[in-house]
């Protein structure tokens, strides 16, 4: 009785090791595929041929949003950066609400052949950021932060900050 | 004291044999008898304080916490959708560490917990999964990606219905038990996927807010009813499964005593 639970218990942790094991492992082999998007110096130095679709990740460059109407219908060029390279988008039709230049997006669509994303769709990567509007409002007075500009200061600085009534 | 044998078919008969083994202090606590005597006077206090947890956190969480500065109201899915999430996978934990105990020690307590964990885990992640799609549309602009977050909760709620099916589908009980068991460990290995995913490869869905070891990047306010409205989901989890259990030791019991009525009578 005994030894048949130690025998089993055994069993049991060798298989789950090996399975461990075997799933890190294709994990680790299939990372690039398991991955939602690519960011513009992944995209570059892969240098992706025009037409074929994937998927770019980052930040809305500040300054590079521009929007033409015509037809009713918004087509907006904007540059997707990620600190260190840019790649410039296009993009026809309504943009998420929570598109703004500093927002993190993923755009679907395929390289044209001079060099711009052409995007069938974009869509809006929220942060992991929890804040109201006055913590916001008086970080942004006080200089702290500036939501176009970057992720805001450490959590610590601002979750239990007092916030005086005046600010909503 | 009375103590049941290993096998589960047996264990609520009134004229099983006994076994005279010692039992570990695991084996007398955990037999089916002593927690049906345990849990059912406590169902009640669970229960209450299930209720009264979760609506505190989502009436604060939907009423009075602020809103957030860039989503408005849509950021308020989380005190629904982030404690579903957290239950979803503790509750598969839990089903994984029956299995465990079913597979190595074949404690019938742990084969009846596994099976009435299954529909009440799924349940939670279903509500996990609704609830993000319903706030991804307005807020990323689309229902559903496919990134290694989503697809791999995704496979949470698949092995849950799997397990659910699995384990009922042998007219030898002990076999689904088994069988089940074996599923339920081997998908344990899509845990740690579920909650690295975010960290390992690049996705959609937003890292983690909440951190145990540094500073949660979520305002004080917004923090409290989030952590009580999961304090809420977990206990009614724990309530839902102990209710399902010992209806599900009861039912063995009725059934064990119709049968040997029966076999006296002819």
């Amino acid at each position: 009785m005994r030894t048949s639970k130690k025998r089993r218990l055994y069993l049991l942790l060798g298989c789950g090791l090996a399975l461990s094991a075997a799933t890190g492992l294709s994990l680790m082999a299939f990372s690039s595929t398991l991955t939602y998007f690519l960011g513009p110096r992944e995209v570059l130095a892969k240098n992706p041929a025009p037409g074929m679709d994937f998927r770019l990740g980052g930040i809305v460059q500040v300054g590079t949003v521009n929007t033409v109407i015509t037809n009713n219908t918004p087509t907006t060029h904007f540059r997707v950066t990620d600190g260190r390279a840019s790649i410039p988008v296009t993009f026809t039709g309504v943009l998420p609400d929570l598109f703004r230049e500093g927002q993190g997006v993923v755009a679907i669509g395929a390289m044209s052949p001079d060099g711009s994303f052409a995007a069938s769709e974009v869509l809006a990567k929220h942060g992991s950021t929890y804040m109201p509007k006055d913590v916001e409002q008086s970080l942004k007075e006080a200089g702290k932060w500036d939501p176009k500009f970057g992720p805001p200061p450490d959590a610590s600085t601002w979750n239990t900050m007092n916030v005086k009534a005046s600010g909503s | 004291m009375t103590y049941y044998s290993d096998m589960s078919e047996k264990i609520l008969s009134p004229d099983a044999p006994v076994l005279g083994r010692t039992g570990s202090w695991l084996h007398r606590f955990a037999n089916p008898g002593r927690f049906l005597r345990l849990a059912q006077p406590a169902l009640p206090w669970l229960a209450a304080f299930s209720i009264v947890l979760t609506v505190v956190g989502i009436v604060w969480g939907y009423a009075f916490a602020p809103a957030d500065w860039e989503q408005g109201d849509a950021a308020r899915i989380m005190y629904v959708h982030v404690p579903a999430a957290w239950v979803a996978m503790a509750g598969y934990a839990a089903l994984a560490v029956c299995s465990f105990f079913s597979i190595v020690w074949r404690h019938p307590l742990a084969d009846l917990a596994a099976e009435e964990i299954g529909p009440v885990g799924a349940g939670f992640t279903f509500v996990c999964l609704v609830s993000g799609a319903l706030w991804g549309k307005p807020m990323w602009g689309a229902y559903w990606v496919w990134d290694a977050r989503l697809t791999s909760v995704l496979v949470l709620f698949f092995l849950y219905l799997g397990h659910i099916a699995l384990i009922r589908a042998f007219d030898n009980r002990s076999h689904g038990y088994r069988a089940a068991a074996i599923l339920a460990l081997v998908g344990a290995v899509n845990l740690p996927i579920i909650v690295f995913s975010v960290q390992w490869w690049n996705t959609l869905h937003q890292g983690n807010t909440i951190s145990v070891t540094g500073g949660s990047k979520i305002y004080i306010t917004m923090l409290y009813p989030l952590l009580i409205a999961s304090l809420g989901f977990y206990m009614s989890f724990l309530t839902l499964v102990t209710a399902r259990l010992c209806a599900a030791i009861m039912e063995r019991k009725t059934r064990a005593l119709l049968l040997a009525a029966a076999e006296r009578e002819a």
